[in-house]
């Protein structure tokens, strides 16, 4: 049976046979395992693991067991139970429900078979009644049918599992070690994902990977930088090595929407949500909780939609995303979910509820973790029409104490936002004025890290003006407002050393939505996007001037470089021109720009966090000269060859085309007979030549006579 | 840089043609109506009344004695362009799309637009000294390229004839038969429709632009390319300094999409490029629209811009124009 079949062949043995072809359910034909008839499969993915997906065919039958035994007269009353507890379900196809008896009494096995329309029922029936307490002595075990198979597999005695020889890995951090000390980046623009160094000094971006149809929907780095993750209908993966991208890790999930890393990028959560078998259900959604080395699962979380919708005022529905906020730092120690009336803090040792219970919260709106600490703030509003305050309270973990509370009136928003270094948590309080028309804001800052943490109240000059935007200077002690109600709106810089909010200036009438400070601070970025035409201000706080201003038209998104030295301007697909991005210095001179049409992302590598003691930072800081004075011959040694190269370059076009322009010439010369026969004689010679004459013409206008009669 | 505006069409500008002289400059809009102007001041000389349609393309004759129009109204028109008379009307069963005469000007070739099922073509008339001895019928027609034609040029000696369109394809046609000689390579070649294609004074090189939000300069006889020009923006437009090694590239976004954003989003500029060194070297604002056609005076001391928006702009250089460096 090596050779493969024609149809006719299957034909005419079908008819040798006596098989009617049209009556065979071909899918349920199956093939014996390893037996490929001399048919290679083209899917690698076939052959692994990882794939049951794919072996499907029984994938909606359930067995239900630790069911009663009956005799056969209650035989029909126990089908009627079992019929109405799994068609609650799902549809159970037409003789779908098969209960076996003993062929001599008469009496039930105690098991039965339930075949479903969709594996997707199958699966939820299983999930739903895998236990399910009939009486005190039937509690119902459910497998799906295909698990069978895997139950038989299960060797009887127990042999050691083989100790694999260690292979020691590639260098997943290899890129920090670059010479130049370069940044990566990555770009996804048509089908193609792009890993790119920014050679900055060349001005130009300096391929390092390219693979057509990488990822399916995004790609995305870990906090880390270690890995690249892409998304697939399957599942996610991740992918890095130390001179190019290899796959390290797959993790299974079909279907999956949207994916996070922890902080310290220990795991990874998958989300997918899925279409319900009956519309009036919402949709079922779907966790995993993966060992991003392992690839194992550490905790999966299925429900319908409404369980993770959280946040929501007023009716609003839906997931936010992450579902899942990780805290206590890099080290990944903890992660939470709010749910309704309830925060659940879980532990990534056991991967289960911290003293097996959520903290009990009424009303709660939203809760955000200190980047640095075990430590979360939340938010209450108001209740019972303003009887009942509204209220911001810091939580430490694992203790689940509450460490600071704040009761404040009127409120109608409330938005935190933690400095990164988990120093300060400032909360941004819109409160209704008195007539309840409209709204003005105030800043509540909290001084996490002194004692009984202190709060600072803190109002804009003029406090009706609109915030439009926020932000805290990176490890650092300022923050950066946009606020006011014109068109232009200003932008003020603060400062809370000392603990004392101190305004540091004002800039009156900017065109700016949106603060991207540096990552090492000091430096700012006051851009207008969207309806501002991407305007560009890069802005010193230390000396509070501008140091440029600049456009990069239509941009949609910036984002400055890990190392706070370069920061990339891109417009993305939103737009239909101009599409690709932009790179700039910190101090907004434009280096080079790339254009690509339908371009989606721009991602660059994060970096893991400096080794360098704060001490030895500032050591460096201070004899910046010294440690520089080597790059500047470098810079010097760069710009020479650049030039050089340029000129190179430059010669060799212009030589190129003066090749071209005597070829041309030569045929013109050639031709020049020829022409003038077509033009019936007439004078070629001069006939591209144009020659601008200066020709004068006097002309006589007037002619009068006049007497000059004598003194 | 200032310039002068010339507002004497109704309807989005086509083309732009000056004279051999330099002298007078040619419009052509979408207003039925050809107009002439003095291509020094803007002053307007006088118009072709004749046409029933959208006219899409012109051509002078050497002498600026006659001038050829090819018009949407199905029709091609050879004129005197002193006097403003029709002298002869070349009927098709399509819009007339380009029209360019020969060296010499005993024949012109004329691009018919893919219509009511018939396809696109390129025809090929003989053009009589004597206007009393023009027949109607054509000497050569090419069929094959599919969708329009948007431009068809004669090569070096009439000996080919160069075609672009919108199936981003240049081709070369001996003029004689009607062969195809040469298609150009397709790794290299536009990608989305040609919309302009310029051939340099000499006749030994040429400049099509395209959708693809480039413009590239082909050797007109091995049709290699030499030079891409990259935009950000589709090319509508595209013309060669004859002075200096200068092109300009002059298109934007399509007009049923202007109204929605900035007026600058458009950008409908007219870009300058380095023509050896590929590398934009400025800008030239005010359209507001797409610009639709660009020409340089034969002396390159001027150069008029036609939009979308009805105005044709004319500029001329400041002397600080002609202190751009070049290699």
């Amino acid at each position: 049976m090596a050779d493969v079949m024609s149809m006719d062949d299957i034909r005419s043995e079908a008819a040798r046979l006596n098989i009617d072809l049209s009556s065979i359910d071909w899918d349920s034909v199956r093939v014996p395992p390893g037996q490929d008839f001399g048919i290679k499969s083209d899917d690698e993915d076939l052959n692994e693991e990882d794939s049951l997906e794919f072996d499907g065919g029984f994938g909606n039958v359930i067995i239900v067991d630790n069911l009663p035994v009956v005799a056969r007269e209650k035989f029909e009353k126990l089908e009627g139970v079992v019929r109405k507890i799994y068609s609650q379900i799902g549809v159970i196809k037409e003789n779908g429900l098969w209960m076996p008896v003993e062929e001599d009494t008469g009496k039930t096995r105690g098991y039965c078979f339930i075949e479903y329309n969709t594996p997707q029922e199958a699966e939820l029936a299983k999930e739903k009644t895998n236990g399910y307490k009939l009486d005190r002595a039937h509690i119902f075990a459910v497998n799906m049918f295909d698990e069978i198979d895997k139950f038989m597999k299960v060797p009887d005695e127990w042999a050691p599992p083989e100790i694999k020889p260690y292979t020691p890995g590639e260098n997943l951090q290899h890129w920090l070690t670059d010479e130049k000390g370069r940044d990566q980046f990555v770009i996804r623009a048509g089908s193609d994902t792009e890993v790119l160094w920014n050679d900055a000094r060349q001005v130009k971006a300096d391929p390092v990977y390219k693979r057509p149809f990488w990822t399916e929907s995004f790609v995305q780095w870990s906090p880390l930088g270690t890995y690249l993750a892409t998304v697939h209908r399957q599942g996610a993966a991740v992918w890095g090595g130390a001179s190019t991208f290899n796959r390290l890790m797959r993790y299974a999930h079909p279907q999956v929407k949207l994916i996070d890393f922890s902080p310290g990028e220990k795991y990874l959560v998958t989300y997918s949500s899925h279409e319900p078998s009956n519309p009036r259900d919402t949709h079922r959604v779907v966790l995993n909780i993966f060992d991003v080395r392992t690839g194992k699962v550490m905790r999966d979380f299925k429900g319908s939609a409404d369980e993770f919708a959280i946040g929501g005022t007023g009716g609003f529905t839906g997931v936010s995303w992450p579902v899942f906020r990780w805290g206590g730092g890099k080290e990944d120690k903890y992660f939470a979910r709010m749910g309704k009336n309830v925060i659940s803090v879980y532990e990534t040792e056991t991967f289960s509820l911290i003293d097996k219970k959520s903290i009990k919260v009424e009303n709660v709106m939203d809760f955000c973790w200190s980047p640095t600490d075990p430590i979360f703030a939340l938010f209450v509003p108001e209740l019972g029409g303003g009887n009942q305050p509204a209220r911001v309270s810091l939580f430490q973990i694992p203790g689940k104490e509450e460490l600071r509370q704040k009761n404040l009136f009127s409120v109608s928003d409330c938005k935190m936002y933690w400095q990164s270094n988990g120093e300060y948590l400032a909360v941004k309080v819109d409160r209704y004025t008195k007539t309840k028309k409209s709204t003005y804001t105030g800043f509540e800052l909290f001084r996490i890290k002194e004692r009984d943490i202190p709060i600072e109240v803190f109002e804009l000059d003029n406090k009706n003006d609109k915030v439009i935007a926020f932000a805290w200077e990176p490890k650092g002690h300022r923050f950066a407002v946009i606020h006011g109600d014109n068109p232009r709106p200003d932008v003020s810089f603060y400062s809370v050393k000392g603990g004392k909010v101190l305004k540091l200036t004002t800039l009156k009438q900017k065109q700016a939505n949106a603060l991207f400070w540096s990552p090492s601070g000091r430096f700012i970025i006051l851009a207008g996007l969207k309806g501002f035409n991407g305007q560009l201000e890069f802005y010193n706080v230390d000396e509070l001037e501008t140091m440029a201003t600049a456009e990069h038209f239509m941009a949609t998104d910036i984002e400055w470089d890990p190392t706070g030295r370069y920061v990339a301007t891109s417009v993305t697909s939103v737009h239909e021109m101009e599409n690709g991005f932009n790179i700039w210095s910190f101090n907004g001179k434009l280096l080079y720009r790339i254009l690509k049409d339908h371009f989606f992302q721009f991602l660059w590598r994060p970096r893991p966090p400096s080794f360098l003691s704060p001490e030895k930072e500032e050591e460096i800081a201070k004899n910046l000269k010294k440690y520089s004075k080597k790059y500047d011959v470098q810079d010097q040694d760069i710009s020479v060859l650049l030039s050089e190269q340029d000129r190179e370059k430059r010669k060799q076009l212009k030589d190129d085309w003066e090749r071209w322009v005597n070829e041309w010439k030569k045929y013109h010369e050639e031709e020049k007979e020829a022409r003038r026969a077509l033009r019936d004689g007439e004078d070629s010679d001069v006939e591209e030549e144009y020659e601008a004459k200066e020709v004068e013409v006097e002309e006589e206008l007037d002619v009068k006579e006049e007497v000059i009669p004598d003194a | 840089m200032r310039p002068i505006l010339m507002k004497g069409h109704e309807r989005p500008l086509t083309f732009l043609k000056y004279n051999k002289d330099g002298d007078l400059l040619f419009s052509c809009a979408k207003d039925h109506t050809p107009t002439v102007w003095f291509a020094d001041n803007g002053e307007r000389l006088g118009t072709y009344r004749g046409h029933n349609g959208a006219v899409w393309c012109c051509d002078i004759s050497r002498d600026s004695s006659r001038l050829i129009t090819g018009s949407a109204d199905q029709s091609a028109m050879l004129w005197d362009v002193k006097s403003g008379k029709q002298l002869f009307t070349f009927n098709f069963d399509s819009p007339a799309r380009s029209v360019d005469f020969s060296v010499g000007e005993k024949m012109a070739v004329i691009t018919t637009d893919p219509f009511m099922g018939l396809t696109s073509a390129i025809h090929i008339k003989d053009i009589a000294a004597n206007p009393a001895d023009q027949v109607a019928e054509s000497k050569l027609v090419i069929k094959g390229p599919q969708g329009r034609i948007n431009r068809a040029v004669w090569g070096p000696l009439n000996k080919t004839i160069i075609s672009a369109g919108e199936d981003a394809v240049v081709r070369i046609w001996d003029a004689e038969t009607g062969q195809l000689l040469l298609e150009n390579d397709k790794e290299v070649g536009h990608k989305k429709p040609i919309t302009s294609l310029a051939k340099s004074t000499d006749g030994s090189h040429f400049l099509t632009g395209s959708l693809d939000k480039s413009a590239k300069l082909w050797d007109i006889r091995s049709l290699t390319l030499i030079k891409t020009y990259v935009t950000e923006r589709p090319v509508n437009a595209v013309a060669m300094s004859p002075l200096l090694n200068h092109v300009v590239l002059g298109g934007g976004q399509d007009a049923s999409a202007v109204t929605t954003t900035d007026h600058r989003a458009g950008k409908f500029e007219a870009k300058f490029y380095d023509k050896i060194l590929q590398e934009e070297i400025g800008g030239v604002k005010g359209h507001f629209g797409p610009i639709n056609a660009l020409a340089f005076n034969p002396d390159g001391r001027s150069f008029s811009s036609g939009g979308e928006d009805g105005y044709v702009r004319l500029h001329h250089f400041d002397p600080d124009y002609f202190k751009i460096p070049s290699i």
